[in-house]
């Protein structure tokens, strides 16, 4: 078997350097009755061409959006990674390293991961930020955690623009901790104010920009708000490119943010791994959850990096920790890295300018077909659409006619009726014009 | 040892010095180039443009490959050499992962494209899926936990939310002395008080001491098994039974599978709830820190309770049931976006597949077979707490260096310039020094053979008093030793450009 390098005559004499007959003697502590005497039922091994083959197979069964045009989003992008991304990531030196716990062998990681954590503080606009976590629903429910130890208060308000997901993984959470979660109605119209249900009891309010309708908001005068009662302003973000264009919510009042990275280095992958982006004000570092990289220097005064302030975790705090996560987003976060050091500061807020005119074109071509409105005022790369069908099913003959034409909100929603009709729909820079007319003609024909 | 040569660039040959990007960075340069957008009429960003620039350093192409390429040769990973990292199996990562991973029709999936143009994706989650039943002998596995510690959560979860449908809430979890820093800290986001228990004198749970704990307050005991000391609980149906009359739940914390996969399926020890860590016993790479993927199994009292969205077998094809009422049972919610880590169930699969079920259960025989090769190599030259033999990782403590002047962590950073990774130090917390090493079966006896030669010559220096070699350690790597304490103390967390006063 590839993967083993014993072979019978190593098995043996290790078993003899050992003293014992057969490896049945190590499990002798397991009981007797649960020792299998025979493989489990499942197929033999097999060669490396024969799985291909069962990939391929599967692979083949789904219409892939690097085929098709698409126009998918609701907080998973599809953008182009250079060439150089994966092909770096996938250095053994990166792939196949551990979490840096000794530092002097894993220089490597940890510039890495300095390098991200500011390149993740100067997108934002905030101070710092940590190593990563799982992804952007869960660095929203740990953002929300934090804020609830840090002003000690049990209540919570969700902004109707925030990602359903991320409200649903937030309220999961919440309710296991005894937190007052309030989550607003979906704000399809981009025109609540999820300020009113701010008040003295409250920890922080949740808020996603551009929200996941699409509307861009001015955090300002919600980060006074909030202020003003004694709560936190947590600032969402599930696509990161916006900020090349958009102000950044630390320049906007907020004080934790939390995002979602993918958009950057990573592929779509169904969902999954992703990254979580995590960013705060200097006064919350201690509260923060989560890997922290910091600058030092060796016996020899060389500089250097190590993990540090790592009493808020799990495996010196055990219970008493920031958070429970171990395991991040490292190679993702490494992703996400090298992409964004790849477009440096001209790429960056070029290829925003690129999405986010390839989304105006769309919208005001889409909004020229009878019956289809564009709900939104405002939108980065990402917009909704009323439709005189209900979203999905309009979705679904899009796809067999060979268009991803976005995600129907009913999807996130089911049991809204209000939202049968939406349909939200992204542009980024893979969107050609060709694919944009193709769709236009495509959605013409469907209604 | 002489002080390292100097030379005018503070590069020595192949060990070259990197700077950060941001010292490396002109304006105007990018590594990207962009199709032009033809003009669209005006923006729609409503007066919220960005107002000032953003301060991120412009390079091109070459420049990032060289930087990245440099940076990773200061990085040991398992490609590197051997990794024995206890209670992480740092077992080899196979290719073939990567490569069926990054299949167009796998990685470029979108997560909310319609359901009937995904039945393939849907198939290997579910392949996956049913993979891990078999092996674990358990009837419900929930795929989207993000990591072992999410698991771990998402099992508790499951288990007081089973416990609340009964009308029994209760406020306690047990977790042993030895357990991993996750486990009680997730019974803590459980929302739950967590009460310690020692150790018997054989590295196991003490019984008794176990009995006089579990009371109509407790929902449940965490346990590892084989435990953080790489022994297998004897008494764990015993345990079970004990958990069961007490009327808790018992979770199992799986990142130990490694030992038993194959030849012993949890399901038959009388375990009600267990996560697997996807990147550990299933050789997903760990990727300088993640990610990872941590399916929980759950007992058929816990499955109705299994959080959104999870696979099922709909009538023409797969169904992905993503909200309440769409499947049965009473889910206790959503625990992560979109529909969990399927980029490293691809590569779970790939790797089940390759090895089946016979070579799976080789799997553990050989990790088994590796640690207690190191045991017996080791065992007259270091010093091992208890009796064995071991499961697939062997625990040392630091008696071997009593009055030598060396600690454990200074053992750790010689074996460094003898080209090892060291062992998990420290942990677990019963033992004083603890050395946690965990072969794998996915390396050879040469290797093996090597590091024993090695390691017991350490160990003889140590003995003979040179201090300083310890103490001084490691000498021959891109850094030496860093100041921990300078870092914690002034956190510098970030670069900032020089003029910046802003303090940390
Ligand atoms: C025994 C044990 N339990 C739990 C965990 C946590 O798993 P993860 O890092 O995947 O969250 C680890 C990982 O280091 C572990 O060794």
């Amino acid at each position: 078997m590839r993967y083993l390098p014993l072979t019978d005559d190593d098995r043996r004499r290790m078993l003899a350097a050992i003293g014992v007959e057969s490896v049945d003697d190590f499990f002798r502590d397991v009981p007797e009755s649960a020792r299998l005497k025979e493989p489990v039922d499942l197929p033999r091994h097999s060669s490396e061409m024969e799985v291909e083959r069962v990939f391929t197979r599967m692979a083949a069964k789904n219409l892939s959006p690097d085929t098709v045009p698409s126009f998918l989003g609701a907080g998973a992008y599809r953008h182009h990674v250079p060439a150089a991304v994966d092909h770096l990531i996938q250095r053994g030196e990166f792939l196949t390293a551990y979490t840096p716990y000794q530092p002097e062998i894993s220089q490597g990681t940890l510039q890495c991961m300095f390098e991200f954590q500011t390149q993740v503080a100067l997108i934002t606009g905030m101070d710092v930020a940590n190593a990563s976590m799982y992804d952007g629903a869960t660095a929203c429910s740990e953002a929300v955690m934090m804020a609830t130890r840090i002003n000690n208060r049990a209540k919570v308000v969700l902004s109707g623009g925030l990602h359903p997901h991320y409200r649903d993984v937030t309220a999961t959470m919440g309710r296991f901790l005894g937190l007052d979660i309030v989550a607003a109605a979906p704000d399809w119209q981009g025109k609540e104010n999820p300020a009113r249900l701010v008040d003295g009891e409250t920890a922080c309010l949740v808020v996603q920009n551009p929200g996941f309708f699409g509307h861009l908001r001015d955090l300002r005068p919600l980060a006074d708000a909030c202020h003003g009662k004694g709560a936190l302003l947590v600032a969402v973000v599930t696509e990161p490119l916006s900020l090349g264009i958009v102000e950044s919510p630390g320049a906007m009042g907020a004080d934790i943010v939390a995002g979602e990275g993918q958009s950057l280095g990573n592929a779509l992958n169904f969902g999954g791994p992703t990254v979580g982006l995590l960013a705060v004000r200097q006064k919350y570092l201690r509260q923060i959850p989560g890997r922290l990289v910091g600058q030092t220097v060796d016996t020899d005064g060389r500089r250097g990096y190590v993990l540090t302030l790592s009493t808020r975790e799990q495996h010196i705090r055990r219970e008493k920790a920031t958070s429970n996560i171990c395991t991040n987003s490292g190679l993702c976060a490494l992703a996400f890295s090298i992409h964004l050091t790849l477009l440096g500061e001209q790429g960056f807020v070029s290829l925003a300018r690129l999405n986010h005119a390839r989304a105006v074109t769309l919208a005001d071509k889409l909004a020229a077909l009878k019956g289809v409105e564009v709900i939104n005022e405002t939108f980065f790369n990402e917009f909704t659409l009323s439709l005189p069908k209900p979203a999905a099913a309009v979705a679904e003959a899009l796809a067999g006619m060979g268009v991803f034409g976005g995600v129907p909100a009913s999807r996130l929603d089911p049991e809204r009726s209000e939202l049968e009709p939406l349909l939200l729909v992204a542009a980024t820079e893979t969107a050609s014009p060709a694919d944009i007319d193709g769709y236009v003609g495509a959605l013409r024909q469907v209604l | 040892m002489a002080a390292p040569e100097t030379t005018f660039t503070g590069n020595r040959g192949l060990q070259l010095e990197e700077p950060l990007i941001f010292d490396q960075g002109r304006p105007g340069r990018s590594g990207v180039d962009l199709p032009a957008a033809a003009a669209a009429a005006g923006d729609r960003l409503g007066g919220l443009e960005r107002q000032g620039a953003i301060g991120l350093p412009g390079l091109s192409e070459p420049q990032t490959v060289r930087h990245y390429l440099r940076l990773g040769q200061k990085n040991y990973g398992i490609d590197s050499g051997f990794f024995p990292l206890g209670s992480c199996t740092m077992k080899h990562n196979p290719r073939q992962g990567e490569k069926l991973a990054r299949l167009s029709g796998l990685a470029s999936l979108h997560p909310l494209q319609p359901q009937s143009t995904v039945q393939g994706a849907l198939e290997l989650i579910d392949s996956c899926a049913h993979w891990l039943k078999v092996l674990t002998g358990m009837p419900a596995i929930v795929m989207s936990p993000a990591a072992g510690a999410q698991g771990e959560l998402v099992g508790l979860m499951a288990i007081r939310s089973a416990l609340e449908a009964r009308g029994d809430a209760r406020r306690r979890v047990l977790v042993p002395e030895s357990a991993h820093g996750t486990n009680p800290a997730s019974a803590r986001a459980c929302g739950y008080a967590v009460e310690s228990v020692a150790a018997n004198g054989r590295g196991r749970i003490d019984m008794d001491v176990l009995k006089e704990k579990l009371g109509s307050d407790v929902a449940a005991i965490m346990l590892t098994n084989p435990n953080t000391c790489g022994l297998f609980e004897t008494d764990i149906i015993d345990i079970a039974q004990a958990v069961h009359d007490a009327g808790a739940f018992f979770y199992c914390d799986g990142a130990n599978f490694n030992a038993i996969v194959g030849r012993v399926r949890p399901g038959d020890l009388g375990i009600d709830c267990m996560h697997l860590n996807l990147h550990k016993t299933f050789s997903t790479p760990h990727g300088g820190g993640g990610p990872g993927s941590g399916p929980v199994a759950l007992a058929e009292s816990l499955a109705p309770f299994a959080p959104l969205p999870y696979v099922a077998h709909g009538a023409d094809g797969f169904l992905l049931v993503e909200h309440e009422g769409q499947g049965g049972g009473k889910p206790l919610g959503r625990v992560k976006g979109f529909h969990g880590q399927f980029g490293m169930f691809a590569r779970a699969l790939a790797y089940m597949m390759s090895m089946g079920s016979d070579g799976l259960r080789q799997v553990a025989e050989d990790a088994v077979l590796n640690a207690n090769y190191l045991l017996a190599g080791l065992k007259d030259s270091l010093s091992p707490p208890f009796e064995g033999p071991c499961m697939h990782e062997v625990l040392f403590d630091d008696r071997f260096l009593a009055g030598t002047g060396v600690t454990t962590l200074d053992f750790a950073k010689a074996m460094i310039d003898e080209g090892f990774h060291p062992m998990t130090i420290y942990f677990p917390l019963v033992v004083h020094g603890a050395m946690l090493m965990e072969p794998t079966e996915t390396e050879s006896k040469e290797t093996l053979d090597q590091f024993i030669d090695a390691l017991k010559g350490l160990a003889e220096r140590a003995r003979k008093g040179d201090v300083a070699y310890f103490q001084g350690a490691p000498r021959l790597t891109p850094r030496r030793r860093l100041d921990e304490t300078l870092a914690a103390r002034q956190p510098v967390l970030r670069w900032r450009p020089a003029g910046d006063k802003t303090v940390e």
